[in-house]
């Protein structure tokens, strides 16, 4: 086909994203080697000074670091899990169906902020049903927000709720576009469900697992908006994850600069963990 | 054993299926409920808890002078911003993904497939790293606080997506098709408006779902490079939570936001069941 007819297509989006990427992250990179804050907020360049300090002087920046990995790796494994046994089960012929499907699509449908402000009133310490009904059944109420520890499990519930449709959706596009002939083969030789899950239809989704956890991963590691209307990183830095403590420090506390080089450090980390783990999980899934 | 298997099968998805109303519910009651009987003791049902009233939801189209809740304009700003961006990236995205598909790149070591993963990776760029030059950025044209600047963020969120199903897509509908419609004389533009697209109107409207959904319920771009001239639906109700708003207004204003895209769930299941979902989603 005619050489030049395929730029056509390609560079408008293509010039269109590089224009509106390129200026923010040639800006990052620059704005991280100055010391702009709310005393001094000009282009200064200060060398690696900011660098200095995130590697040798912040641990705050490193602890909200793994939490962030605790709280996405956590959230997509239950993510994954529950949303496969769904999909799974809606796959086949069960009673009420596409009600069903219906209603585990709807959770991704909605604003996670939206939904995180009702979330609040749920767990409410004094006023929310949930320690209500508990305590009717007599157990103490339960510091959902406020306790350190519970309040990372709070985040890893409403996470799950909102995005296990999300996985449950990509798992049963992929069971429903499988072939047919391999359980055909498996139903004559008169496999169990287990063995037939176990040798036919977790290989044949390994692919689509795959990408679904790594698109997941990729979200997950954004976490951010559940945790500013539910917990403002509360209590004290329990729940603060990556995104929310580079926040503070760049709209809160104006240190422009600096939060520069935390923006800069991290989408780095996240670049090359999420290319390790992709590569992992295709070794580990796929078996050649 | 098939009995229990039946049996744990219909526990598990009834439980998840509570797991998932339960906050619905108790945001619906909650909007009918008055001061006393969100502030005494906690009530469920109406009627036989609590004496249900209207006033949460008559907020909501009371003027913000005579202390209502003006959720109108947000609702109109959030419905401009997110089907102009989704619109502009299904177009720049289909036509990016629709050359990825067919034609061969070739430049130094980039080929086909490093260009469209560079589309896609923009989904792990975090939006707190964009968010920071972006309001540098939009103060100094003039743009924050506007909804021109907001389109021009989402255009980043919204494009990956586009590109991510549309290749796909596109590798599935057969070479064929436009090849005949070269032979019969079309060039390339014709054979792609006039064969090509017609056929791959599931994946245009998987594609653009997939965009509407994620423009919706963005909150962080709108929070940090909004003030007060513009304000998307998830800020204000963000911001209603923020200030003293009683639960039962808060309650009415945050179902009524999320209320239009539940019937997108509808839609992606009509396409789920017909077949037409699993081949734009893989």
């Amino acid at each position: 086909m005619n050489f030049k007819h395929k730029y056509v297509f390609l560079f408008p989006g293509l010039f269109v994203l590089i224009g509106i990427l390129i200026f923010p992250i040639i800006f990052t990179i620059r704005l991280s080697l100055s010391g702009w804050n709310s005393y001094t907020p000009e282009m200064n360049f200060i060398g690696i000074t900011n660098y200095i300090r995130l590697f040798t002087d912040d641990p705050r920046f490193w602890e909200s670091f793994f939490r962030l990995s605790f709280l996405s790796v956590t959230t997509v494994i239950l993510q994954y899990i529950i949303g496969f046994a769904l999909a799974l089960i809606v796959w086949r012929e069960i009673k009420f169906k596409r009600f069903f499907r219906v209603i585990f699509l709807i959770p991704m449908m909605t604003t996670p902020v939206i939904m995180t402000v009702i979330w609040r009133t749920f767990f409410h310490e004094s006023l929310g049903p949930v320690n209500d009904l508990l305590g009717n059944l007599g157990v103490k109420p339960i510091l959902w927000l406020s306790d350190p520890v519970i309040a990372k499990f709070t985040v890893i519930i409403v996470e799950v709720w909102q995005w296990t449709p999300f996985m449950f959706l990509l798992l049963l596009a992929g069971l429903l576009s499988l072939p047919k002939e391999p359980f055909l083969a498996a139903a004559i030789d008169g496999a169990s469900p287990f063995r037939k899950f176990v040798y036919v239809t977790f290989p044949l989704m390994a692919p689509i697992s795959i990408g679904a956890i790594i698109i997941r991963l990729i979200e997950a590691s954004k976490i951010m908006d559940t945790v500013f209307v539910l917990t403002s990183g509360g209590p004290g830095t329990a729940t603060e994850t990556s995104s929310f403590y580079i926040y503070i420090k760049g709209l809160r506390e104006f240190q422009m600069g600096y939060a520069a080089t935390l923006s800069f450090t991290y989408l780095v980390i996240m670049i090359i963990s999420l290319t390790i783990i992709a590569k992992v999980l295709t070794k580990l899934m796929i078996k050649e | 054993m098939e009995k229990l298997y039946k049996f744990l099968k219909y526990t598990f998805i009834i439980l998840w299926t509570v797991f998932i109303v339960a906050p619905f519910l108790w945001a619906i009651s909650t909007s009918f409920k008055d001061f006393q009987s969100v502030n005494s003791k906690v009530t469920y049902i109406p009627w036989l808890d609590f004496e249900p009233t209207l006033e949460g939801w008559r907020v909501l189209v009371k003027s913000p002078a005579r202390g209502g809740v003006d959720i109108v304009e947000p609702y109109f700003n959030s419905l401009f911003v997110t089907c102009t961006a989704s619109l502009i990236s299904i177009v720049l995205g289909t036509l990016a993904a629709y050359a990825l598909s067919r034609f061969t790149f070739k430049a130094g070591f980039v080929r086909n497939n490093d260009i469209t993963f560079f589309f896609i990776s923009q989904r792990i760029m975090p939006p707190i790293v964009l968010s920071i030059p972006f309001f540098i950025f939009l103060s100094t044209i003039g743009l924050l606080d506007s909804l021109i600047g907001l389109v021009v963020v989402y255009i980043v969120l919204l494009m990956p997506i586009a590109v991510w199903i549309m290749v796909d897509f596109f590798n599935r509908v057969p070479k064929e098709l436009d090849e005949t419609a070269l032979i019969d004389g079309c060039n390339p533009y014709q054979a792609f408006y006039k064969v090509v697209l017609p056929n791959s109107i599931p994946g245009l409207i998987v594609a653009g779902m997939f965009c509407i959904i994620f423009g919706w319920i963005d909150f962080f771009f709108a929070f940090i490079l909004t003030f007060t001239e513009v304000q998307l639906l998830p800020v204000k109700v963000v911001a209603l939570n923020s200030s003293i708003t009683p639960w039962w207004s808060l309650s009415a204003s945050a179902l009524i936001s999320v209320a239009p895209l539940i019937i997108v769930a509808f839609v992606v299941e009509r396409y789920l069941s017909k077949g037409n979902l699993s081949g734009a989603l893989k």
